[in-house]
């Protein structure tokens, strides 16, 4: 006799077979069940997905999706001097990518200039370095501004580098309303995991905010912040943290800001979101459709946003560097490929892939062709485009997105408990659970019941036999005397003034963005900038919970 | 344990703090962007048998020389230094030579890491 119901189902497939002895679970170890049927799907279809561009945007943030406009490739760049960079640019552009994305070195990520003796070891090797705007202008030679979107990977350094950018378009003939980027610029999400910052949270938000307003004010094609889950999750969170946390510090960011009396709609259509595809494909296309349904109620109930704009959560992804390994490295191509698929079902606008070498340096340009033919072949071959939100209407896809809103937002009525984001971070609640996440995950991995292929199953005895990206010593010492000739050479009573207006803008409360870009036209350096910081505001140490 | 330089990725190190303290180690660690300096003065301070250094932001040739040079001039060159990270086999076979005892790099397992200090490290006299 036919089944009628799930729980018939069950009962009788239990009684005749045997599941293999496993653990059927995400990689985030949320249960998975055998089975989705029309049961386990909740919410009618206007109010719990509605149409692709319509609210509450599950399906889509716009009408026509990839049929309209293929996502940004964006892979993301940076090494050595300001010109091995530009170079890198260069190719890449010629490749077809359509947007940059500039990684930072260590020193310029934490506000220190080459020749600062934290930065030894560290100039040019993790990404480009920036010291002044003339390695801005190194940066971008030959690169149109008002035609090229930029990402910027920085932080808490973040307001001298917008102005260093802003002030090169400047001088390339660009207005600053046309020019148009991403300023990674999310300080709640780097004290809670990627770890870069100058001084404590609530100073740092109050940079974020007067970046936000700026931007609103004199830049409004440029994103003032991209709020990121990626470092969140790379630190060792499930996807439930990851979108619990980022949301939450969404939410941080515009109460912040309506807190100084701005209008949402003013600002909330210029932030955007950074989100990191892992391997567990079914979690993260929930993942992306569950936070594009959480931000849009939650900008219109407790914001009361109208402009649609405001609703929309916009995002780029970058597949997990944190699942690539060291072992048997080409396997990564693969697993970039599939955790790209799930960016493309989660309906990102735009997406980096990383490169299968990854774990062991920088990528050489080989591989990141590859990583960006992957891309190519997703959105040109597979025919994936042709549909909009493909996998919507999937029992099992709907049934995990729902329950994944359902947890992320018991994450956030716990942190609006604590009274917001701001003052979880001092009580190192969100840090802590991910500590316990990732320390979970690891010792899942050495009792064998989640699998890494080639790390604790199916190893090979090998070499590692592809070829890495060098950094040269020498660039250190070249960008050490270069920014040393141009410090002596400077108007140095010029940036006294400059530093001196700075500091009392961050005294008297006025947005520092004025001052912070006339300093930079002075040739003062990130480094300066962040020392008035770490004057005014103090330095944050770290508390070091394990 | 310990975070030379100034990247921020500290996943590893911290597992590696709980993994020890799980296996029965007393441990101290420092926090994150460490120089030299600091490392070491905690290092005599606390009167430590071994010091671990976590780093992923491609410093290492630099600060861990530099951790063994201030740690020998503190009169605690007895204290063994190990270490971890993203680290290429050629620079640990250097690293070696200059009196780093151990690298771990990507893959290795907390377990062997317990083991590797359990039988190798001495509690110094």
């Amino acid at each position: 006799m036919a089944v009628t119901t799930k729980q018939e189902w069950l009962e009788r497939t239990y009684q005749r077979s045997k599941e293999r002895p496993v653990r059927f679970s995400t990689l985030s170890d949320l249960e998975v069940e055998p089975l989705y049927t029309p049961e386990d799907v909740t919410g009618d279809y206007g109010t719990a997905l509605g149409y692709p561009g319509e609210f509450p945007y599950t399906r889509g943030v716009y009408e026509s999706m990839y049929r309209g406009r293929l996502w940004t490739m964006r892979q993301f760049a940076g090494f050595g001097l300001a010109e091995d960079t530009n170079a890198r640019f260069h190719f890449l552009l010629g490749q077809g990518q359509d947007g940059l994305s500039t990684a930072f070195d260590m020193p310029t990520l934490m506000g220190y200039d080459a020749d600062h003796e934290r930065a030894m070891g560290e100039v040019g090797r993790e990404g480009v370095n920036v010291t002044s705007i003339h390695d801005m202008a190194r940066l971008f030679d030959r690169i149109p501004i008002g035609k090229v979107s930029t990402s910027m990977t920085i932080n808490c350094s973040a307001s001298a580098l917008l102005a260093m950018y802003l002030v090169q378009a400047e001088r390339t003939g660009v207005p600053w309303e046309q020019v148009s980027g991403t300023i990674q610029n999310d300080m709640l999400k780097e004290f809670i995991a990627q770890k870069e910052w100058i001084c404590p949270p609530a100073p740092s938000l109050r940079i974020v905010t007067d970046m936000v307003e700026f931007c609103a004010k004199k830049a409004p094609r440029f994103h003032p912040v991209s709020i990121s889950g990626y470092h969140i999750r790379e630190a060792g969170s499930t996807a439930v943290q990851e979108l619990a946390f980022t949301i939450a510090d969404g939410l941080c960011y515009v109460q912040d800001a309506v807190d100084r009396g701005r209008d949402v709609d003013d600002f909330a259509p210029r932030l955007s979101f950074f989100w990191d595809l892992h391997s567990d494909f079914l979690e993260e296309v929930a993942k992306l459709r569950a936070g594009r349904r959480m931000w849009a109620r939650l900008m219109r109930d407790r914001f009361g946003a109208k402009n649609p704009k405001s609703l929309m959560l916009r995002t780029h992804a970058q597949t997990a560097g944190v699942s690539l390994t060291a072992q048997q490295p080409i396997n990564n191509v693969v697993r970039v490929a599939v955790q790209a698929l799930a960016g493309v079902f989660g309906g990102v606008q735009s997406m980096h892939t990383n490169s299968m070498d990854e774990t062991l340096a920088l990528p050489t340009e080989q591989a990141v062709m590859v990583a960006l033919r992957t891309q190519q072949i997703i959105a040109e071959e597979t025919g994936l485009t042709n549909t909009i939100d493909a996998l919507g209407g999937s029992y099992a896809v709907e049934a995990l997105t729902d329950r994944m809103e359902r947890d992320a937002l018991e994450y956030i009525r716990k942190i609006d408990e604590m009274g917001g984001m701001l003052k979880a971070i001092d009580t190192g609640y969100p840090q802590r659970e991910i500590a316990e996440a990732a320390f979970l995950y690891q010792r899942q991995l050495e009792q064998g019941i989640k699998t890494v292929v080639g790390v604790n199953k199916y190893q090979v005895p090998e070499e590692i036999t592809i070829e890495v990206l060098k950094i040269d010593p020498v660039i250190e010492e070249r960008q050490i005397q270069r920014v040393r000739k141009m410090k002596r050479e400077r108007n140095s009573v010029a940036v006294r003034e400059a530093l001196r207006l700075v500091a009392e803008a961050c005294r008297s409360g006025e947005n520092l963005m004025e001052p912070i870009c006339e300093a930079v036209r002075r040739d003062v350096t990130v480094g300066e900038i962040s020392d008035v910081y770490r004057a005014e505001f103090g330095v944050y140490k770290d508390p070091g919970w394990i | 344990m310990a975070k030379p330089g100034l990247d921020g990725h500290d996943r590893g190190a911290k597992i590696i703090a709980r993994a020890l303290r799980d296996g029965g180690f007393e441990v101290i660690y420092t926090g994150l962007h460490q120089t030299p300096e600091m490392i070491v003065e905690a290092a005599v301070q606390e009167d430590v048998d071994a010091v671990g250094l976590s780093i992923l932001s491609g410093a290492h040739m630099t600060l861990f020389p530099e951790v063994i040079r201030l740690l020998k001039e503190k009169g605690a060159g007895d204290v063994a230094v190990f270490g971890g990270g993203i680290i290429p086999d050629e620079d640990s076979a250097k690293l070696k030579t200059l009196g780093v005892s151990e690298v771990f790099t990507p893959g290795a397992s907390t377990e062997d890491i317990v083991k590797w200090v359990r039988e190798k490290v001495q509690p110094r006299q």
